[in-house]
Formats: C-alpha cells, structure tokens, sequence
C-alpha cells in the first residue's frame, strides 16, 4: 500500500474489500492481492474513498 | 494445464463468474476462470442470505453450503414496532459463502471449464479496440498472456479489469453502500430461523442493520449505510454495545466489509470481444443488497450471448450488446423501479418509517423487494400530505 502526507490508508483498519475503488471517479485506485494502491499521479484527494470506506481506513487531507 | 488459449477467459470465480464458466462449459466451449485470492470464497464480503428464488435457478445446494434454513424475517421500525414478515415458499438460506462459492466453482469445473486460484489479472491485452485476451500470475507465478476469444469481468464491487479493458463502471458515491459485518457467536436470539432487520437514520443511515442467523447461537451482524456522518463500522459497533440482550456475552469470530452497489446500473455491459457481469456491472438488488441470484443469472444471459456471437464469428461489441438487451430486458426494468423505492425510502425520517411500519405486510414487504406493490406503499406514504410528493415516485 503506498501513501503519502495528503493520503492516508490505515493499514489495520482496512479490509481490502474494494468499495473505495468501486467509486474513484479518477480511477486511481486498484485493489491488488497484495493491497490496496492509489496512483497519486492521477489521486486529486477529492476525499470519495474516505466517505465510501466501511471502516473509515483512508484519511485525506486536502 | 494452462493453454496459451480459450474461447472465454472469466475474471473473478464469485457466483457470476462460476456461472459464466459452467454455462460456456456445458454448450462445448474452452472456458478458463481465474480468481486472484488463495481461496475462492474466502473472505466473504456478504450476509450469506439466499432465497428460495435462487436456489430454484441453482438447483439444491450440497449440506455443508447450508448454515440455516430460514422461514421468515422481523422488521424493526425506529420505534422498535414490529413487522412479522412471512417468506413461506420464499423462505431461503444462510448460507456458508466459503463452501458454496466454492461449490459452484466445483460444478463449472466439473463442467469442464479450469479453475485456477491464486490466479491475479494484470492486464488485459487489446489488438486496437478488440479484447484479446489478459495477463495473469497463475497460481503466483510470473505474469503470462493467455489469449480468449472473449474476455468476461466478474471480479466484483471494485471491477479493476473492466476500467483495465476501457470500460469505466465507477459508480457513483450515492450508488455504493459501505458495509460491514461481523460473524458472531453465543448471540442471544429468540429464534435461528428468521433474519432481523432494524431500520433508522440513527441506527443505520439510509441503510438498515441485519442479523442472518446461521445455526444456534451464531449469524450475520451486518450494516449498510450510505453517505453517513460516520463510518459503517461506528454505527455497527454502536448498535451492538446499545443492545446487550442480544449481544452482552457475544464473540466476534470474523470481521468483513465491503461496498454494495445499490444503484446506477450501466447501459452498456460490453465492448469488443468483453462483456461484464455480477457487481462488477452493479447488478445488485438495490433494496435489499444481495447480489447472488442477479449474477447467477446475468452470467447465464451473458454466456448465451456468446455462444451465438462464436458461432456467427462475430465477437464486435455491437454483437455483445444483445447482452445489454437482454438483461435489460429481463432484469434492469425491474431493478430499476427498485432502485426508485430505494431512493424514496432513504428520504424517510424516522417518523415515516415507523408510520410505515403500521402498514406494512408481509406480501408488500416481499413484493417491494421485486419492484411489485409499488403502488401499496405509495397509499401508505400518501397518508402524510408532506410525503405525497416523493409518494409520485413510486407511481
């Protein structure tokens, strides 16, 4: 899983289940065996993968 | 055992997928189905419930797939008034998702497509606009071209490869439900063998609570909320600590979330030489959730759809989408008047809910879920002048 300052992904909290990438308008996101990724080239830290994810994992900050 | 070739390489071995590759499997043709994870089945991101309807289309599920045969379910309005819903001949299952997604796996294989897990997709190759196949680490080992006269996406709510291959599926946010949900165990319960389901802006926002018994003292403790203040989980956990008659002496034997579509099904399932199914295309049921039968049922539809389109040599997007036709036809018609009663449903304070509930019964409930009895419970809503407008919808 990668991240960064404006990116967050609680490691334990998620539960790679994939409604964040389900909904990422920039297509940003893959949910890959080993873990969730996100494509800061394309991110723009709308915040949408925070609201839809169940355990509230990711945390962005704008 | 992998050839460098099939007529169908399928994405993701969850019902729509399995049913896909036993479908192409039966009519004679190579089909290859691949699921990334170790363990096909495994984790669940599902309450584990199955009608009576789907288990029609199934044929009879082996013993070890049953967890609990269930006869009815309980609605709990905000105010805690009761409906007593009886499923009769519509009753269903708890299921064991690990054993019976495994199953149907078995059936595809028997049927003599390949099953490969621990198989992940890493591309999918194109000749200009025409699919032609994917790239995969089969069983982990180094990525591979296997070519496919036709390539299907049934790798679920997050549906990657249909983006991989340019199809954009993103849902919107309003459309996807956040769920979680805990097994849990030594649950205090009046009975196993009826599902209960709480409703209530404070309770589950927009969505609803869910126990599925699955034997005895254990079962499904789930939610699905839709743009709440807070996460899924928060509003689960807070209903468990408020409700210690059930929960006081539980365990929590395994910890699962996921996103639901509920909404925003796409117009356009195919493109040259690929076609997707399942919650991959959001074909869920947007009142209730659940998503078994519609993949189950869109796979076949799919793998009729191919069958003429390899026959005919034609494998265009514009031969495909007798797909999209079909299951409009058979399936999107009616998930979309759901899909109404959903959004009519979410705009209702507690005090509508509970009004409803005085009203509602069992057949309404149950039609409802079938985008039946759409009129009924516009009456009902109309009894409030205020909620005569959204009542229209319905209409």
């Amino acid at each position: 899983m990668c991240d960064t300052m404006a990116w967050k992904i609680d490691k334990q909290k998620c539960l790679r289940c994939g409604a964040c990438v389900s909904v990422c308008p920039e297509l940003a996101l893959d949910l890959r065996e080993d873990g969730l990724k996100n494509d800061m080239k394309k991110c723009t830290l709308c915040g949408i993968c925070e609201r839809v994810c169940p355990s509230r994992a990711i945390e962005v900050k704008k | 055992m992998i050839k460098d070739k099939y007529d169908v390489v399928i994405v993701g071995a969850g019902p729509g997928g399995s049913s896909v590759a036993k479908t192409m499997a039966e009519m004679g043709y190579s089909a290859l189905l691949l699921e990334k994870r170790q363990e096909i089945g495994s984790p669940k991101r599902c309450g584990e419930g199955l009608t009576m309807n789907t288990i029609r289309i199934l044929g009879e599920l082996p013993k070890n797939c049953i967890a609990q045969e269930i006869e009815g379910a309980t609605l709990y309005a905000p105010n805690g008034n009761r409906v007593l819903v009886d499923l009769g001949a519509d009753g269903g299952y708890v299921i064991e998702r690990k054993m019976f997604d495994k199953w149907l796996a078995v059936r595809a294989s028997r049927a003599g497509a390949t099953v490969v897990a621990h198989s992940e997709v890493t591309e999918v190759l194109k000749e200009g606009n025409q699919i032609v196949g994917v790239k995969a680490t089969i069983g982990g080992e180094e990525e591979r071209e296997i070519r496919a006269k036709i390539v299907v996406a049934a790798d679920g709510v997050e549906s990657t490869i249909s983006r991989k291959a340019g199809l954009n599926t993103t849902n919107k946010l309003v459309n996807v439900d956040s769920g979680y949900q805990y097994e849990m165990s030594n649950l205090k319960l009046e009975t196993d063998r009826r599902i209960i389901l709480y409703f209530g802006n404070d309770i589950a926002p927009r969505g609803y609570l869910w126990i599925f018994p699955k034997g005895k003292d254990v079962g499904n403790v789930g939610i699905g909320t839709a743009m709440a203040d807070k996460s899924a989980k928060y509003y689960l956990d807070k209903f468990i600590a408020s409700h210690p008659e059930i929960f006081g002496q539980s365990s929590i034997i395994e910890a699962n979330s996921g996103g639901i579509p509920v909404g925003g099904f796409l117009e356009n399932m195919v493109l040259d030489g690929f076609m997707v199914v399942g919650d991959a295309a959001h074909q869920v049921n947007p009142i209730h959730g659940g998503g078994m039968k519609e993949a189950t049922m869109a796979g076949e539809m799919a793998a009729r759809v191919m069958d003429k389109a390899i026959k005919e040599n034609d494998l265009s997007a514009k031969k495909l989408s007798e797909y999209n036709r079909i299951w409009w036809n058979e399936r999107g018609d009616k998930l979309k008047k759901v899909e109404k009663l959903r959004h009519v449903f979410e705009k209702l304070s507690d005090n509508d809910l509970n009004m409803v509930s005085e009203s509602l019964t069992s057949d309404m409930a149950i039609g409802l879920t079938r985008g039946s009895k759409m009129l009924s419970m516009a009456k009902i809503l109309m009894k409030k002048p205020a909620l005569a407008k959204l009542a229209r919808h319905l209409i």
